[in-house]
């Protein structure tokens, strides 16, 4: 059977969205339902995509190939490796669950989901591009779904800085990535944008050197990097709920991840030698995204400087080119995904219920929102790298692999476990223990049941994956011999 | 019956998991079916451990442990979910299964969000219980680290008034202690190539060169690695001067997490130095041995000074243990000095050392957790703890004071209960090495009597303070179960050590 399984779970969303908006905007069940069964579909055909690809053979699989603009050498390539695939398991978990906990959206829903699809087209599209124009192209589409969504139905206090912000950081950074990809292009001789002839290209040293940190720091930015983070927390905050999950929980893998497809895969030479200056970057981003972290009094905020520091640790995973460090940083970008998705999904439960994000105004949640609190918990122990949940899996080899490239990351960056763990039990402690504010009492209920499924989904896939890490290593652990096949081992 | 015996100790260590999965599960709503399940629940490994205590002597050993298994567990970076048991791990494995039922039944003032407290309580006892078992570095690093999380809940949630504070104290406490220790685990782990302890064992303590970036010699390193070890396992002894989280966290801990975190946790500790200290570092633990031994004296004499000083009944227990750990590792420090010794008196001495080192863990188990259980039996009824308040209630308490005389005698060392056997090998075993410290610590000893006679005295003699007449009642007979095993125990110990001894014996002599 050659189902273009690929293709079908990036066209699904774009159909719905298209779908969605010529729908009758007043029929919010025909929407949602719209909207629900893409992302059932597309969380399914991940699915089907973790089942059936073959470990053993490794690779990319499920390719499909069809010539575009041939003249420039451009085609519609699409597959997946070890690498990937999993990003594109967590794309469609956290669009899945980001409709669930949107589900009761009382402003445009006809157009709050169709964005939503839009968005969730460009980053699939990202994590399963084998060419680098089709890479770039939807890259660059996510700016329009996100920075309306941002706008339109953001936090109406900071949204329409927020939204600028973002899409201003981003847009500086497409624009130096796109320079160096031109660069990569011309430069091959091959007149092609196919991904695996540029690997193959043989660039010079100094021509990998010079043009590296235009691709590698161009996509970086939208994977938070330090010092052009600032976007994330801000962006992130000023987003409604469903777009921080997938802001946080997947865009900054898109960026990430093409920062290293393009940057470090293609630039291999380049990456070894400024790899000490990505780990610098990083593990400023561990220890003084956790540090920033802790002084936070917005909920909200709280969550998105630790995705700065989280991602930090994807980042030094990469700047390792070793073996551990990388299988870490896919393990990371996974965990990570899942449990801020969770994270923001639960604040926005919290603030959709109490009307404040103020810590000092919160307070005895988990009486009324038990299940939101457990969930925050799981979450949080996931944050503080906690040994039992997928974020120990995944940080514990980025550390194995900064010992061999850099010791003095793993022994820093090791002070942001501990501030984690204090500004996550501190948040814990004020927003769901103590005593229920007085304005609070009889205002908030508990957690619906399409927010309790999400809760339960998203939790458990961190504690089985903290138990059984080989759900999920020996498929990225394929991806990384590929990655480091280019790099030369390290 | 195979499958059984092949997977003996996953059982042991997860039908707390399930048991509190299916609680999680089930619509339980009585108070009474919920504590009937826990305790089930709590029974269960209770009773593998004694069927497997009765044929552990018949069970093959591998590589120096009996029922072992070893399965793929997180093998890309070369973990194994590799379990084993021996004399060393046998008798905290069983402590471990006893003092959870019996804090479980303990447990009877816990009303609020009582589902969630037994759930914490039996995922608890799976994160002790790893520890002990684990044959895997990284498989033991995980236990001890997820048990903190239960433990910071049922303090923080059940704890006294100020349960936030030392909550928060005790998890980044030990924590923080652990940060070196997972660095020191990840340089380990990578020059071995194998985080297998088996492997460790022989390949750790002979390794010439390292093949990281770090610009150290192996010897330096090796040092710190060792330091980083003993630091974390120090925090939760609690060797002074890393002590200060301990009684906060047992002022505010429920009775029944007291009687975890002294009866068990505590162990772990003392466990991490036997079991992975002194094999994994023999040559630094022999240079370091007498820091050691300074620290393990300035526990003991001032956990008892400490204890001295104390109004609070809780609060004096909770110091008691830090004199009462402090035996473990000046026995850990002995042995540590001499069982290399060619010399076969000092090996001879170094055994006895370190025979002594495991029982006083068992021993102060058993004393400890009876200990907090009766400052939470009267703190129950007479809602205080000052010493001062107390007075005279042996008249009208007749079988409370017995229970409380008694186990207080345990602790204190007396003749014929275990605490003496324990402290005796030890103070033996370390004297011909170490003399200026266990003569010193001979001096804590004397203000152990000092502290637990003075305890004594202001709770059950000298005149019955008014306001309890009539007010108190004695022991029901809930609390005779719990107390009547810890006591008969101590006591069995005392009498008859060998029924431990030749087992810790056996697995030293494999081992040392």
């Amino acid at each position: 059977m050659n189902f273009p399984i690929l293709s079908a779970i990036v066209l699904i969303p774009l159909v719905a969205g298209l779908i969605l908006l010529c729908l009758p905007a007043d029929r919010r069940a025909w929407v949602r339902g719209t909207a629900l069964t893409a992302a059932t579909l597309v969380l399914g055909l991940a699915l089907v995509l973790y089942l059936r690809y073959d470990v053993r053979v490794g690779g990319y699989q499920f390719i499909e190939r069809y010539p575009w603009l041939p003249d420039l050498g451009i085609s519609y390539a699409v597959g997946v490796d070890g690498f990937s695939l999993p990003m594109v398991l967590l794309g469609a978990l956290v669009l899945f669950s980001g409709v669930l906990v949107s589900w009761n959206v009382e402003e445009r829903p006809r157009e709050f989901f169709a964005f939503m699809m839009f968005l969730a087209t460009s980053i699939l599209g990202v994590f399963i591009s084998l060419d680098l124009f089709l890479l770039f192209f939807f890259f660059e589409i996510a700016v329009f779904p996100k920075y309306l969504m941002i706008v339109l139905w953001g936090y109406p206090k900071t949204r329409d800085y927020g939204g600028m912000k973002l899409t201003l950081y981003l847009f500086i950074g497409s624009v130096l990535a796109l320079v160096g990809a031109l660069a990569l292009y011309f430069n091959s001789g091959l007149r092609t944008f196919d991904l695996l002839a540029l690997e193959k290209a043989g660039f010079g040293v100094d021509f990998q050197r010079f043009w590296f940190p235009f691709i590698f720091l161009g996509f970086a930015v939208l994977g938070g990097i330090f010092p052009f983070h600032s976007w994330a927390p801000d962006g992130h905050v000023a987003a409604p709920t469903a777009i921080s999950m997938l802001l946080a929980g997947v865009e900054m893998k898109v960026g990430a991840f093409a920062a290293l497809r393009t940057g470090i895969m293609l630039l291999p030479e380049g990456a070894q030698f400024w790899s000490p200056l990505i780990l610098i970057l990083a593990t400023i981003n561990v220890v003084y995204g956790a540090a920033i972290a802790m002084v936070q009094t917005d909920f909200k905020y709280v969550i998105g400087f630790s995705s700065v520091s989280h991602m930090g640790l994807v980042l030094i995973g990469f700047a390792t080119l070793s073996r551990e460090g990388l299988l870490g940083a896919g393990l990371q970008m996974f965990s990570h995904g899942v449990m801020t998705a969770l994270f923001f999904a639960i604040v926005g439960m919290v603030y959709d219920r109490a009307h404040t994000r103020d810590i000092p105004a919160l307070g005895g949640l988990a009486r009324v929102m038990p299940w939101a609190a457990v969930g925050f918990i799981i979450a949080g122990l996931v944050s503080m790298g906690m040994p039992g949940f997928s974020g120990f899996i995944a940080e514990f080899p980025v550390f194995l692999g900064a010992w061999q490239r850099a010791p003095w990351v793993a022994v820093i960056a090791v002070l942001g476990i501990i501030i984690t763990s204090a500004y996550i039990l501190l948040v814990v402690r004020r927003v769901f223990f103590g005593d229920l504010p007085a304005a609070l009492v009889g205002q908030v209920g508990d957690a619906s049941g399409k927010d309790k499924g999400v809760i339960l989904l998203l939790s458990a896939i961190m504690v089985l994956l903290g138990w059984f890490p080989s759900l999920l290593t020996p498929l990225v652990e394929s991806g990384v011999r590929h990655i480091l096949a280019l790099v030369g081992g390290a | 019956m195979a499958w059984l015996e092949a997977h003996w100790l996953t059982l042991i260590l997860f039908v707390p998991t399930a048991g509190a999965l299916i609680m999680l599960i089930l619509p339980l709503r009585t108070e009474k079916s919920l504590r009937g399940f826990a305790v089930f629940f709590s029974l269960i490994p209770l009773g593998l451990t004694l069927a497997l205590w009765a044929r552990f002597e018949a069970a093959p050993i591998v590589e120096g442990f009996r029922f072992v298994e070893r399965v793929d567990w997180y093998s890309a970076i070369g973990s194994s979910y590799h379990l084993g048991i021996d004399g060393l791990s046998l008798p905290l494995v069983l402590l471990t299964t006893l003092l959870t039922p019996l804090a479980l039944l303990a447990s009877s003032s816990i009303k609020e969000n009582l589902k969630a407290y037994l759930v914490l309580f039996l995922l608890l006892e799976t994160g002790m219980l790893g520890v002990f078992l684990a044959l895997d570095l990284l498989l033991f690093f995980v236990f001890w680290e997820v048990g903190l999380v239960p433990m910071y809940f049922l303090i923080s949630q059940w704890g006294g008034a100020n349960r936030h504070y030392a909550a928060l104290k005790f998890i980044l406490y030990t924590m923080g202690g652990s940060l070196g220790l997972l660095l020191a685990i990840q340089v380990m782990g990578l020059s071995s190539g194998t985080f297998d302890l088996v492997t460790l064992f022989q390949r750790w303590p002979t390794l010439a060169r390292l093949d990281l970036p770090l610009g150290l010699s192996m010897s330096t390193v090796k040092a710190i690695t060792f330091w980083a070890f003993v630091i974390a396992f120090a925090i939760k002894v609690p060797v002074w001067p890393f002590h200060t989280w301990l009684p906060d966290a047992h002022t505010e801990a429920p009775t029944a997490g007291s009687m975890i975190l002294a009866g068990v946790l505590l162990k772990l500790g003392g466990y991490g130095f036997i079991r992975l200290v002194l094999p994994l570092f023999p040559n630094e633990a022999q240079q370091f041995a007498p820091w050691l031994a300074a620290l393990a004296v300035a526990a003991i004499i001032f956990g008892a000074l400490g204890a001295l000083a104390q109004q609070d009944f809780k609060r004096l227990v909770a110091y008691s243990s830090i004199n009462h750990m402090g035996f473990v590792i000046l026995g850990v420090a002995a042995a540590a000095l001499t069982w290399r010794a060619v010399d076969s008196q000092a090996r001879l001495d170094a055994n006895l050392a370190l025979n002594g080192a495991m029982l006083q863990m068992f021993n102060h188990g058993l004393s400890a957790a009876g200990m907090f259980f009766l400052v939470g039996v009267i703190y129950d009824r007479a809602h205080t703890r000052d010493l001062q308040d107390f007075g005279g209630l042996y008249a009208i308490l007749p079988v409370y004071g017995t229970m409380l005389v008694f186990t207080a005698m345990a602790s204190l060392g007396l003749p014929g209960l275990g605490g003496f056997v324990s402290e005796f090998l030890v103070v033996r075993g370390a004297w011909p090495q170490l003399t200026l410290a266990t003569a010193l610590s001979m001096i804590g000893l004397f203000f152990t009597g000092a502290y637990i006679l003075k305890a004594l005295r202001l709770v059950l003699h000298g005149p019955l303070n008014p306001r309890w007449q009539g007010v108190l009642t004695d022991m029901n007979r809930l609390e005779l179960v719990v107390i009547l095993p810890l006591i008969g125990l101590s006591l069995l110990t005392g009498l008859w050590p060998s029924w431990l001894l030749g087992m810790i014996n056996q697995a030293i002599a494999t081992f040392f």
